[in-house]
């Protein structure tokens, strides 16, 4: 299932199998050098598969870049219980869609990588938490999953290994908190999306206060090609500590919006005018959001940058969960920030104060001043509103909100300012709370 | 001990326990640092976020109420970025919170009302619309108002962690996140009022108390509970002579925080309007308001009549009394009548335990032992503040607690090891598990009434048997059971009556029922006793009474309690009823309408002769004079048994019935739960 | 309260996938697929759910009412989620969500009167390169223009 045209400019590795006939089925899979990876590693020591995937310098999918072989190695070896793996698969990143399309177009490459975490730390059993507004794709990945089962690559002595693991898909019902890794191991035990206090960080006492390991789907599904390859040659594809490729998630006023796998690394401007065909109606570029909602907004002359963490860190942004959200020359930033802190308020579990009552403050006061309401002072104060809020909130989903907020207020004051002298209006008409 | 770790706090130097936490260790040294959500023996939450604090080279603040300190940690409580964000958090809190502290009902006790002025934000920039939510009613006692609540989920911890009942959740999401109860639109709990007692705000009020005064206005006074024999501390605020409120914020007492229902509430039986108010005298077959000098002089004239004539007596005294009063009450009938006829209605068979051991439990030792065992009780509804200091044990102690009863208990929500049993099976329920409990360092055995006697004899053999450290309670139903006991309302041994053999001795004379309503469920059979009655309510004894004297309650006098753990405290008294009197000065003027001399009928002069004379009652004068609680030691020898144990038997309360004065209270009645049973 | 068999082996496997004695994990995957075949999260149902699991009917409530998918009270048989998010605003879901509002006559969490459709005005739904993207119940339809979701309204109506 493919909902756009690829781009000859890609590097397919994780999205290889995309497009195949049933790309779904095992036995594509298989004979698509599926598995292999997977063999490979059972002929490995534990330490041996993390060294290699601390080789290929992968950092974690989800949004944060954390190196997943290090993430592994904090699992205690000696732990007597029980070990698991939990697949990210909530994917509420507002701009992100790529999780989608690896568990629609090629489920088992996923089991395989749980199946190589699986032994590198000992554990057990896996869950894979998908939203669950992605009802097919749970479908999709349980038939998968009953098929690994039934053809060894599942369940007990796999391919005669001796290895026993068992995983289960586990619905999630509306809520974007529970992609942050604590909440979303609350929610899988049943409780509220609120976040647990860390440490102890999943590592160590993650599902049922056990250890695990937490990864997104496209962090795991890397994996296998890691472990067939070579840590290296993933390493290779990317730029330093940045390894391999990822799927950037390219949307708003772009002429080819779609996911394409590109190298690590790949420039921003290139990215968007020769794989996304360029800022469309012929329009000029304004902003771009680089990996998400929740990261601060890059101007258009800041956007000749190399896509990794690390360069786009620098740019005081954030690479995220690689969604590249594109501005043309006409969007409205007030606009932008209204809808995008109503989002975070929505979605604001309403654990802890500064988050639930700041966001729900600067919702009201930008949907105020969207509407034709606002004041000069109002201007400073959202800036300080998301200032308070940064970095003192119980999860990081304050500053998800606070981030882009300050980046708006700071980059664009000047059209804020301006706003308090037009006609008020544009798509957002709404003042109410609704929740 | 655990290792002990150095950092400073605000530049002094503190050394405490590895795993402390920075805002307790600060605490120790004097530095507050403010909370919300923090509260000392509950989970923990960090969702307020008032209690960040500047830790050398952290990248940003810390909330320390959930930060363990650390060796050479270098914590700053004191700097601009940690006053500028608890000046933030304020503001933050007060854009939903409504600003008419005038009117709310916690003005002037409220915690965010003194954050505010400690902190500041006292000038808010928020000028968006506030979010309205009603105000729902939870209960008769629960009252819930959302845009006050500040979400700390103090009250839902306390009722979930403190309580196990489980009564109260988080309903909703964000800004609309609400505290919600059990049955969807009201509550089914034990209504003790724990969660409106540790609210900060003004969000959770409680039915009995909101809208009637300002806490400046009352004078607060700590006293012990009048219902049941756990012996806790409840401070009554009181004004113009009405009690208004009872809580334990100043948590003096052996209970610490924990009050139920009826030591929160059910105070207000003192105000009944069917309260006796004058004394009556029965003219003409009918009782009738009299004087005190008339009614008076009738008993008296009747008792000096009676014991010149050699006639026969009957004292029944009560478990609600104080000691003074139960003490003064035998020596009035022992000396002045000279009647070895004294009883009061047993609840438990105190008696025979003090008789074979003398190694005895307190309030503190529940939540101190490794391991406990009740027997043939159902604790959490009729000793809760039993069961509170056993779950707080296990909660922060991992004790081990094994039950012993009849059907579910809630104590099986965490109990160790338990044994079902038809009751009178209980000893060798207990049995089945030895194995377990002789591998248990400490233990403390609490058992009720079904054993007696002889059970009571080998439930102590069992316990030495078992080779660990044993200490016993034995689980009375009265605010003074214990002390009624220890004063000697028992029949003189050889020849006294017990209570039933008085109401079925068809020759007695005179019957003098002090604060107790033996009539309720039994009949007189001598049809020509003289009957007087002291009490507060025209109860079915006091019907057949031939004088009824209007009694003061324990909210209206002072004088010691004894509770079941032995433990003496000091009654204070908090206001004045018009026309009762305490008992002790009842006594007092019957003795000198009698022209006879018992000594001086003042609490003080009367505490001190026990002190002297009632075994184990050498206590302490300024512990219980501070407000504190001191065990009557066990006697040196084991006494015999006083009386006998068969009599014992509880009066089967709940936390919603206790006796006469459960009786007379609205609160107690008004909740849905009432009468018990319906409910656990 | 019964359910049906093919539910029942849903809630079974569902409970079985947790660890013993952690049954209860799986409240949340068993509210919505109770939801599915119920409708609603009706007391009775919620009741059921928190029997199995032993949990009291308050912290089912907890949940449900945190959860945006989970309903007390039942939605349309075709339930609209039209996302409004950045990448779906930049392209037009405003326009899209406003459309659909004033075709149905009804507004965000509203349910036509004949119960078939009801609206959500949705959060990131995960198609944002196909942007704008709607749900009806769980099924996707991307790149969608107000002539588009005419269409699908007009061959919803036409299916019962
Ligand atoms: C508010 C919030 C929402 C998040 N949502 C997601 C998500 O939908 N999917 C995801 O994989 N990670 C999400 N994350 C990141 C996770 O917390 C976690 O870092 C990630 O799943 C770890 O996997 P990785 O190391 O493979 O990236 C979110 C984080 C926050 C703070
Ligand atoms: S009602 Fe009171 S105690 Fe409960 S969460 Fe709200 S503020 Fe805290
Ligand atoms: S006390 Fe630390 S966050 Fe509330």
């Amino acid at each position: 299932m493919l909902y756009n045209q690829p781009s000859p400019l890609e590097v397919k590795v994780l999205t290889r199998r995309f497009g195949l006939p049933d790309s779904q089925s095992l036995d594509t899979y298989l004979a698509t050098e599926g598995f292999q990876g997977f063999r490979r590693a059972l002929e490995m020591k534990p330490e041996e598969i993390i060294g290699e995937v601390m080789a290929s310098n992968l950092r974690g999918r989800g949004g944060a870049g954390f190196p997943a072989g290090m993430k592994w190695s904090f699992v205690p070896r000696a732990s007597s219980k029980p070990k698991y793996i939990v697949v990210n698969g909530d994917e509420g990143e507002p701009g992100t869609c790529k999780d989608r399309l690896l568990i629609e177009n090629d489920p088992h490459q996923l089991i395989e990588g749980m199946l190589i975490a699986a032994l590198a730390v000992g554990a057990a059993a896996g869950y894979i938490y998908i939203r669950g507004e992605y009802r097919r794709l749970i479908e999709i990945m349980d038939r998968a999953i009953a098929e690994a089962y039934r053809k060894g690559y599942l369940g007990e002595n796999i391919l005669g290994s001796g290895l026993r693991f068992d995983v289960y898909t586990h619905s999630g019902a509306g809520s974007y908190e529970c992609g942050e890794e604590s909440a979303l191991l609350e929610s899988l035990e049943g409780r509220r999306g609120v976040p647990r206090i860390r440490p102890p960080f999943p590592a160590v006492a993650g599902a049922f206060q056990c250890p695990t390991v937490l990864n997104n789907v496209e962090t795991l599904c890397a994996v296998p090609a890691i472990l067939r390859d070579g840590g290296a040659a993933f390493a290779a594809l990317g730029t330093p500590k940045n390894g391999g490729t990822r799927l950037f998630c390219l949307s708003g006023h772009i002429n080819k919006p779609g996911v394409y796998e590109l190298p690590m690394g790949f420039n921003l401007l290139r990215m968007i005018d020769e794989v996304g065909g360029g800022v469309w109606k012929g329009k000029k570029l304004k902003a771009v959001i680089p990996g998400g909602s929740s990261c601060p907004i890059l101007k258009a002359s800041e956007c000749d940058l190399a896509m990794d963490f690390d360069t786009v860190a620098k740019a005081r942004s954030m690479l995220g969960s690689g969604g590249v959200v594109v501005l043309d020359e006409d969007t409205s930033i007030v606009s932008l920030a209204t809808r995008v802190m109503r989002f975070y308020q929505h979605e604001s579990c309403g654990w802890c104060v500064p988050c639930r009552e700041g966001t729900t403050w600067l919702r009201k006061l930008l949907e105020r001043f969207h509407a034709g309401h606002g004041t000069l002072a109002d201007i400073d104060l959202m800036g300080d509103l998301a200032r308070n809020m940064l970095g003192r909130t119980f999860c990081p989903l304050g500053d998800a909100a606070a981030m882009p907020m300050i980046s708006y207020v700071e980059k664009f004051r000047g059209e804020f300012e301006e706003y308090l002298n037009r006609t008020p209006g544009g798509p957002l008409g709404r003042v109410t709370i609704d929740g | 001990m655990a290792d002990l770790v150095r950092l400073t706090i605000d530049g002094k130097p503190v050394e405490a326990p590895a795993g402390t936490l920075v805002i307790e260790a600060a605490r120790c040294i004097g530095v507050e640092i403010p909370a919300f959500c923090y509260y000392p023996g509950l989970s923990l939450q960090a969702a307020c976020r008032m209690c960040l604090v500047e830790v050398e080279r952290a990248p940003k603040l810390l909330a320390s109420c959930t930060l363990p300190v650390a060796e050479n940690m270098v914590v700053r409580t004191d700097t601009p970025a940690v006053k500028q964000a608890r000046r933030s958090m304020i503001e933050f809190l007060l854009t939903n919170h409504p600003l008419d502290c005038p009117v709310c009902d916690k003005g002037g006790e409220c915690e965010l009302q003194d954050m505010v002025f400690r902190y500041g934000a006292g000038e808010s920039r928020f000028s968006e619309v506030k979010q309205h939510v009603e105000e729902k009613r939870f209960s008769p006692i629960v009252f819930f108002d959302a845009p006050r609540c500040v979400l700390c989920y103090r009250c839902v911890r306390i009722c979930n962690e403190g309580l196990g009942v489980r009564a109260l959740g988080i309903v909703n999401r964000g800004v609309a996140s609400e505290i919600g109860p059990n049955r969807g639109d009201r509550l089914e709990c034990d209504e003790c009022g724990a969660c409106i007692d540790i609210c900060p705000v003004g969000a959770l009020t409680s039915g009995i108390y909101r809208y009637q005064t300002r806490p400046w206005e009352m004078q607060h006074v700590g006293t012990i509970c009048t219902f049941c024999a756990n012996g806790c501390k409840t401070t009554l605020g009181v004004r113009n002579h009405r009690i208004i409120r009872g809580n334990n914020r100043d948590r003096s007492g052996i209970n610490g925080e924990f009050l139920c229902i009826k030591g929160r509430y059910a105070f207000d039986f003192v105000h009944s309007e069917e309260r006796l108010q004058t004394p009556l005298l029965r003219v003409n077959g009918e009782l009738q308001p009299v004087s005190w000098s008339r009614a008076l002089a009738a008993v008296a004239e009747k008792f000096t009549e009676v014991k010149a004539r050699g006639g026969k007596f009957g004292v029944i005294g009560s478990n609600h009394t104080t000691n003074e009063e139960n003490y003064f009450l035998q020596k009035f009938a022992r000396q002045a009548l000279g009647t070895g006829n004294i009883d009061h209605q047993r609840t438990g068979d105190v008696a025979t335990l003090l008789g074979c051991t003398r190694s005895l439990a307190t309030v503190a030792d529940l939540y101190s032992t490794k391991a406990a065992l009740v027997v043939g009780s159902d604790l959490a509804q009729q000793h809760p503040l039993y069961a509170f200091q056993l779950r707080a044990n296990w909660r922060h102690h991992q004790a081990r607690v094994y039950t012993v009863t009849e059907g579910p208990v809630r104590e099986d929500q965490y109990s160790a090891g338990r044994a079902r049993v038809q009751r009178g099976e209980e000893l060798a329920g207990v049995e089945r598990l030895r194995e377990q409990l002789k591998a248990e360092p400490e233990l403390v055995i609490l058992f009720g009434d079904a054993i007696q006697g002889e059970a009571v004899r080998k439930l102590v053999a069992f316990g030495d048997s078992l080779g660990i450290p044993v200490k016993y309670v034995c689980l009375l139903d009265y605010s003074n059971s214990r002390g009624a006991a220890d004063m000697g309302l028992t029949p003189e041994p050889g020849g006294g009556l017990t209570l039933p053999e008085m109401l079925a001795a068809w020759d007695l004379d005179v019957l003098w029922v002090v604060g107790a309503n033996p009539l309720k469920n039994g009949e007189l059979a001598a049809d020509g006793a003289f009957v007087v009655v002291q009490d507060l309510f025209l109860t079915e004894t006091a019907r057949r009474a031939d004088v009824v004297l209007p009694a003061a309650s324990a909210y209206e006098k002072s004088g010691t309690v004894t509770s079941a753990t032995g433990e003496v405290q000091a009654l204070r008294a908090a206001l004045k009823v018009m026309g009762a009197k305490p008992d002790l000065e009842i006594f007092g003027l019957i003795a000198r309408e009698m022209g006879i001399d018992l000594g001086v009928a003042m609490p003080e002069a009367v505490f001190e002769e026990i002190r002297q004379t009632v075994r184990g009652y050498n206590v302490p004068l300024p512990v219980i004079a501070a407000g504190g609680a001191a065990q009557a030691l066990a006697p040196e020898a084991p006494v015999a048994a006083a009386g006998r144990a068969d009599l014992a038997e509880s009066a089967r309360n709940t936390l919603f019935t206790s006796g006469t004065l459960g009786r007379y209270s609205k609160a107690l009645n008004s909740v849905e739960e009432a009468p018990g049973g319906l409910y656990r | 309260m019964t359910f049906s068999p093919e539910l029942e082996t849903r809630l079974e496997t569902l409970m079985r996938s947790c660890p013993p004695g952690r049954e209860a994990s799986a409240l949340i995957p068993m509210l919505l697929y109770a939801q599915d075949e119920t409708g609603a999260l009706t007391s009775e149902v919620v009741e059921e759910v928190a029997r199995r699991l032993g949990i009291t009917p308050l912290q089912a409530d907890e949940v449900i009412s945190y959860y945006s998918m989970l309903r007390r009270r039942p939605a349309g048989r075709h339930h609209l989620q039209i996302c409004t998010n950045v990448s779906c605003m930049l392209r037009g879901g405003q326009e899209l969500y406003g459309h659909a509002c004033k075709r149905l006559g009804i507004r965000n969490h509203e349910v036509t009167a004949d119960g078939e459709f009801s609206l959500e005005e949705a959060e990131c739904l995960g198609a944002c390169s196909w942007a704008p993207a709607m749900l009806v119940n769980y099924d996707y339809h991307q790149d969608m223009t107000p002539e588009k979701l005419d269409r699908l309204i007009d061959s919803l109506e036409k299916k019962h």
